[in-house]
């Protein structure tokens, strides 16, 4: 089994949910290798050789690449799958944009956001949400596989891969990066972050947030979101958790003002601790929280910053 | 110039769904159906692309068995001119929707097809993406902002960090994201309206497209449930409880 997967970069950093694919991928086979795709991503390289279990990087420099424009991608992944079992990807927006684009020209059927490897051609994945888990067997002769990050750890460093220049195929002249607004936080990131506090409709407004800040910051945490409270405009389209937004499973997720639509659940339920603070006690987010606290929002979380001193 | 929406017929999001008995599935009998929200966000761009002159056309497009049209006459009475429903006897896979559809795009020659992000029953997000990469169009997918500029489109993408602009080709594939709009209610007027709009019927076969699913489904279940939680009193005994019980912070 040789796997080929796309790191997730922004040709500075690798995103940390390659690592969680790396893990995914020596579940399947030993024979690692990683294709860095971007213009002038030498460190993401450097960063993707040291990872533990990678036996190879492969690196396609040019500025056709950059901002991993699918139509220029997905023919570069092309021109090496045939040395490949599978091709893996984690199901960032990146894999998520890039990843369907490369199984269709290869006439094969992507198996999507997998959960679990049962085998080389076996994967479990959830399909309504989360409220069901599908086992998917794959007979197609190149497996394209994205990979819920959330669901597997992280890969260790301490790896030495050989790095080598793959050829970069030429643009495809249909889609061209115009600009980016880019969310900056000091705060750790969504997805990896050990701490998650999320607002909801009930924080009433974005100024709100500051409330979840400050406790976000007391512990470390990422800020997050319900879609309701994205939809009203509190806060950006970043920090939304859920079906279709973002997956976070944290060592701890604090619900603040959620009332907890399975859209929503299906973007945190497997956080290792749920609290949830919400002023409506029949809120179904109680059902699936660890630590429930039926309050006003706006007492308890001003008084759960101060005893965090 | 025409666009060509796909709307799929979904378990209704309001739905709690269940998990078939014996793991085949899950149970879809006297449950209530509906269009995938996502495609109706694809629908209501559609139809504003139209309404400010951008558009001559919108043709709604679902594949499946004969309820689908149901689903059809749901975007028709939203204000759809015209639809095409291909008879398909079981679910299909992303793969084979996209290769019916490139037969459809062959077909009615529209310039922008607008298709939802994913659908909320399988969360494949492919469908789109693979429509693209067969028809060799550019692609922009989980859109929250689209302007045409003639030959070409200014697209805004929910990315993971924030917003992504790009300027992409023309014809193109658009999946639509959740903030790109607000899907308008049908009123009764145009729901009896839609009844007398146009709707062909083809068959999958007749576009000479294999459909056989390439993947095989061999369990599905439900997923582990969370252990009932407790509730504290106030403030000070959930920060002792996170503390010294669940010890993670």
């Amino acid at each position: 089994m040789s796997i080929l997967i796309l790191a997730d970069h922004d040709d500075g950093q690798l995103a940390p949910a390659t690592l969680n694919t790396v893990t995914a991928a020596t579940q399947i086979g030993d024979d690692i290798h990683i294709l860095v795709a971007g213009d002038a991503s030498g460190e993401v390289a450097k960063s993707a050789a040291a990872i533990a279990g990678v036996s190879k990087v492969l690196t396609a420099d040019d500025t056709t690449l950059a901002h991993g424009i699918a139509e220029n991608v997905a023919p570069l992944i092309l021109s090496m799958a045939s040395d490949y079992s599978h091709l893996m990807a984690p199901a960032t927006i990146t894999g998520k944009n890039i990843m369907p684009r490369v199984a269709a020209l290869l006439d094969v059927m992507q198996i999507s956001d997998i959960i679990k490897v049962e085998s080389p051609e076996s994967f479990q994945r959830p399909i309504y949400a989360g409220n069901a888990i599908a086992t998917v067997t794959s007979n197609e002769p190149v497996k394209v596989v994205t990979v819920r990050s959330t669901a597997f750890e992280p890969a260790a460093e301490g790896g030495s891969a050989v790095i080598e220049a793959a050829a970069a195929s030429a643009d495809a002249g249909l889609s061209s990066y115009v600009k980016s607004e880019l969310s900056s936080s000091e705060r750790p990131e969504l997805t990896s972050a050990p701490i998650v506090i999320s607002g909801g409709r009930g924080m009433q407004d974005g100024s709100n947030f500051a409330m979840l800040e400050k406790v976000a910051d007391k512990l470390g945490a990422a800020v997050g979101a319900s879609r309701a409270a994205v939809d009203a405009g509190f806060v950006p389209n970043d920090y939304q958790v859920g079906q279709t937004g973002k997956v976070v499973a944290p060592d701890l997720y604090v619900a603040v003002g959620i009332s907890g639509a399975i859209q929503h659940l299906a973007g945190m339920k497997d956080s290792k601790v749920i609290v949830a603070i919400n002023k409506d006690e029949e809120a179904p987010i109680f059902q699936v929280a660890d630590f429930g606290l039926v309050a006003d929002l706006f007492d308890a979380v001003p008084e759960l910053e101060t005893k965090l001193d | 110039m025409k666009v060509l929406v796909p709307v799929k017929r979904v378990i209704d999001y309001h739905v709690k769904v269940r998990v078939k008995a014996d793991n085949t599935g899950v149970e879809l009998a006297n449950v209530k159906m509906a269009m995938n929200p996502f495609d109706e966000i694809a629908v209501e761009e559609a139809l504003r692309l139209k309404e400010a002159g951008g558009a001559d056309e919108v043709v709604a497009v679902s594949i499946g068995p004969s309820q689908n049209q149901e689903t059809i006459r749901t975007a028709l009475a939203m204000g759809a001119d015209r639809g095409i429903h291909i008879e398909s006897p079981h679910e299909i896979e992303p793969l084979a929707v996209a290769k019916l559809l490139k037969e459809v795009v062959a077909r009615e020659e529209p310039g922008l097809v607008f298709v939802g992000k994913q659908a909320i029953d399988d969360d494949c997000n492919q469908t789109g993406q693979m429509l693209a990469a067969l028809l060799g169009w550019a692609q922009g997918t989980f859109v929250s902002g689209i302007e045409i500029k003639g030959d070409s489109a200014a697209v805004i993408r929910e990315v993971d960090g924030g917003l992504e602009h790009l300027e992409i080709r023309m014809p193109a594939v658009v999946t639509v994201d959740l903030r790109l709009n607000e899907p308008r209610y049908a009123s009764l007027p145009n729901i009896m309206k839609a009844k007398k709009k146009p709707l062909d019927s083809i068959s999958a076969a007749d576009l000479g497209v294999d459909i056989t699913p390439r993947l095989n489904i061999t369990r599905v279940e439900e997923p582990p449930a969370r252990e009932a939680g407790i509730k504290v009193s106030d403030v000070a005994e959930l920060v002792d409880k996170l503390k010294n019980e669940a010890k993670v912070i």
